[in-house]
């Protein structure tokens, strides 16, 4: 059987945290920070997405086989995203309006 | 455990067949964050390439009811996580109760996803090429922003969709009396797929309602 580690407790906390997390996502959009508006925005939300999978998902006292493959797809998404933005500003921008 | 119902016959044990049934869920979850991945990808550089367009389209929405949706789906995701928890307890009942919420949590998330497109509608915001929106606020290249915006959106509430379907299942499964402490194993994997759907809007609300 897998292990009974979520207690009422904890898994309360998390919810609570989620959510004064939320708060805190609406006042920081508030703020304007420039350009890194974006990456706090995207900070909070990584918080909570780990969070969510440590507590919700029951990762943090599961086997790390499933947080490998988890994180393996989300490093893929990364890779995706790293060679894209690559090719756009090293050839794209310079011929089209793009 | 050998004797175990629900264990299958190709299995030597029942942790073998958790861990098993566990790698495929990981897997599938797997699939789905590289499907949503590249459409966060497709969004970020097209966000980059055009700030004001994608400004001028979050001002449409409504942030308020993106940041009860948030708080409705959170919600919903600790009933979640406390329906295992109950089943693990063998209290049925309060498992069941849990269960329900999150069910009725569910519908709550798609009624105001139903008041924001609706509202949409009618001021012409349609997907791709039926955009007919020529309002003061119009800007060039806006059908962009709401084509990201529906295709996301939309893909997430097919999952929510789809999410409360499985919990409907499991809510009839405890009905049978097929969950309990020794087999809540189901239960979990669809909370594992709630939650995901969960943490998908977690990106989303940020990402389309908070754009600066």
């Amino acid at each position: 059987m897998s292990i009974d580690n979520s207690s009422f407790k904890t898994n309360l906390s998390v919810l609570i945290a989620l959510l004064i997390l939320t708060v805190i996502t609406v006042l920081v959009a508030q703020v304007d920070f420039g350009i890194f508006n974006a990456f706090f925005a995207m900070l909070i939300a990584g918080i909570k997405g780990a969070l969510v999978l440590m507590y919700f998902m029951h990762l943090k006292y599961d086997e790390k086989i499933y947080s490998l493959i988890f994180g393996i797809s989300v490093f893929f998404v990364f890779v995706l995203y790293f060679f894209s933005k690559l090719d756009i500003i090293t050839r794209i921008i310079q011929t089209s309006v793009l | 455990m050998k004797d175990n119902k629900n264990l299958a016959h190709h299995f030597n044990s029942y942790k073998d067949q958790i861990r098993a049934e566990k790698i495929g869920m990981w897997l599938f979850l797997a699939t789905e964050i590289l499907m949503f991945g590249g459409l966060f990808v497709g969004y970020t550089i097209y966000h980059a390439e055009y700030t004001k367009v994608f400004k001028v389209g979050a001002e449409f929405l409504n942030w308020k009811k993106g940041a009860i949706n948030t708080v409705v789906l959170l919600f919903s995701s600790w009933t979640m996580v406390m329906s295992i928890y109950y089943a693990q307890k063998d209290q049925i009942k309060k498992c069941q109760m849990m269960l329900g919420t999150t069910l009725v949590c569910g519908f709550l998330f798609m009624f105001i996803k139903y008041l924001e497109y609706s509202h949409k509608f009618h001021e012409g915001i349609f997907p791709g090429i039926y955009f007919s929106y020529t309002g003061s606020a119009f800007v060039e290249d806006l059908p962009l922003y709401f084509s990201f915006y529906y295709l996301m959106t939309g893909l997430h509430a097919s999952h929510v969709f789809i999410g409360m379907a499985l919990i409907f299942w499991m809510l009839i499964k405890t009905y049978k009396k097929q969950i309990n402490s020794s087999h809540y194993m189901p239960l979990e994997y669809v909370g594992l797929f709630w939650h995901l759907v969960d943490l998908i809007w977690i990106f989303l609300f940020p990402l389309l309602y908070l754009v600066e």
